[in-house]
C-alpha cells in the first residue's frame, strides 16, 4: 500500500520480488527457514560464503572500513565480524542522497561443522575483507581404492 | 547544437547495452552539494582503480566497475548476497556542473567523484536593500 520505504527506485523487478515473496508467504513456499541468526535481506555488509575440499572462504563486502577496526573472531564453526563505519566527514554542505550505511555492523556466520578454528586468514582488499578458515584433514573427501 | 548527432548515439548505446546481459548491481551511493560542487561516495567493494570506468556524455555520468575477487577454483556456493561482480550506475548531470574538471579518487573500494561547479554559476549571496 505505502510501497516500500527501504527500496530506492521502487522499480519493477522490486515490486516482482514483492509479490512473488507474498505468495510465497502465503502459501507456505518457502522451503528455507531462516537460521536463528540469520539477518534481514539487505544488512550490511554483503556475505558471500564459498567451499572447496580444503577450506571455507568468506567474502565480506565492506568498503571504506579501516582494517584495523574491524573484529573478526572464531568459536567452534561460529565465525564473527564486527565493525563500525563511520559517516563521511563534510564541513558544509547538504545531502540529497545518504544511501550507503554507516554506523555499527555485526554478523555471525555459521561455517560447517569440519573448519578448523586454529587456521585462519583474513584480509581486507579494496573493500572485501576474505577470510579463509581451513578444513580439517579428515574430513577431506578421500579416495577409495577399488581392488 | 548537434541535434542530428544524439540520434545516432542513441542506438549505438542500446547495442552495447543489448551485448552485456549479465545481471548488473546497482551500489549504494552518498551525494552531497556545497558551494563549490557536488561531492559523490560510491560503494564498489572489488573494484581496483583499473577496473573503474567513469564517463561524462554531454549531461550523463556514468560510473561502472568490474569486482575482481580472486575464488578459488572449483568453489561451491554456499551462500551469496552479491551475485554480480558488474556494478553501474548513472545520473544526469546539470548544466551548471564543469564536467571538464571531475576529480576521481578510489580507497578501500568507496570511490569519490567530486563535481566541481562552473566558476560563473556558484552562488552569490544577494544583498536585499531596504529602500
Amino acid at each position: 500500500m505505502f510501497g516500500s520505504l527501504t527500496n530506492f527506485d521502487g522499480s519493477l523487478f522490486d515490486q516482482l520480488r514483492r509479490i512473488e515473496q507474498e505468495v510465497n508467504e502465503a502459501f507456505g513456499l518457502d522451503p528455507h527457514l531462516p537460521g536463528i541468526r540469520s539477518v534481514a535481506k539487505g544488512t550490511f555488509p554483503p556475505i558471500n560464503v564459498g567451499a572447496t575440499p580444503d577450506k571455507v572462504d568468506v567474502y565480506l563486502f565492506s568498503p571504506g572500513i579501516d582494517p584495523g577496526k574491524l573484529e573478526v573472531s572464531i568459536q567452534q564453526n561460529l565465525l564473527t565480524v564486527a565493525g563500525e563505519r563511520q559517516a563521511v566527514a563534510v564541513e558544509a554542505g547538504k545531502f540529497y542522497r545518504k544511501e550507503r550505511f554507516q554506523g555499527e555492523f555485526r554478523r555471525v556466520i555459521t561455517l560447517p561443522d569440519d573448519v578448523d578454528p586454529d587456521r585462519v586468514e583474513a584480509s581486507y582488499t579494496d573493500g572485501v575483507l576474505h577470510i579463509s578458515v581451513k578444513r580439517r584433514e579428515a574430513s577431506r573427501p578421500r579416495q577409495i581404492e577399488i581392488r | 547544437m548537434s541535434e542530428a548527432k544524439d540520434v545516432v548515439e542513441k542506438p549505438q548505446a542500446d547495442i552495447q547495452a543489448a551485448q552485456k546481459p549479465e545481471r548488473v548491481l546497482q551500489p549504494p551511493v552518498d551525494i552531497c552539494e556545497d558551494g563549490a560542487g557536488i561531492n559523490l561516495w560510491i560503494d564498489m567493494p572489488g573494484v581496483s582503480r583499473e577496473h573503474l570506468n567513469i564517463q561524462v556524455d554531454r549531461e550523463t555520468l556514468l560510473i561502472e566497475g568490474q569486482a575482481n575477487i580472486d575464488m578459488p577454483e572449483g568453489m561451491k556456493s554456499l551462500y551469496a548476497d552479491i551475485r554480480s561482480t558488474h556494478y553501474r550506475r548513472s545520473f544526469a548531470l546539470s548544466s551548471e556542473l564543469d564536467t571538464e574538471t571531475i576529480e576521481a579518487a578510489m580507497k578501500d573500494g568507496v570511490l569519490n567523484l567530486r563535481i566541481h561547479k562552473k566558476p560563473e554559476s556558484r552562488p552569490r549571496k544577494i544583498e536585499v536593500v531596504t529602500g
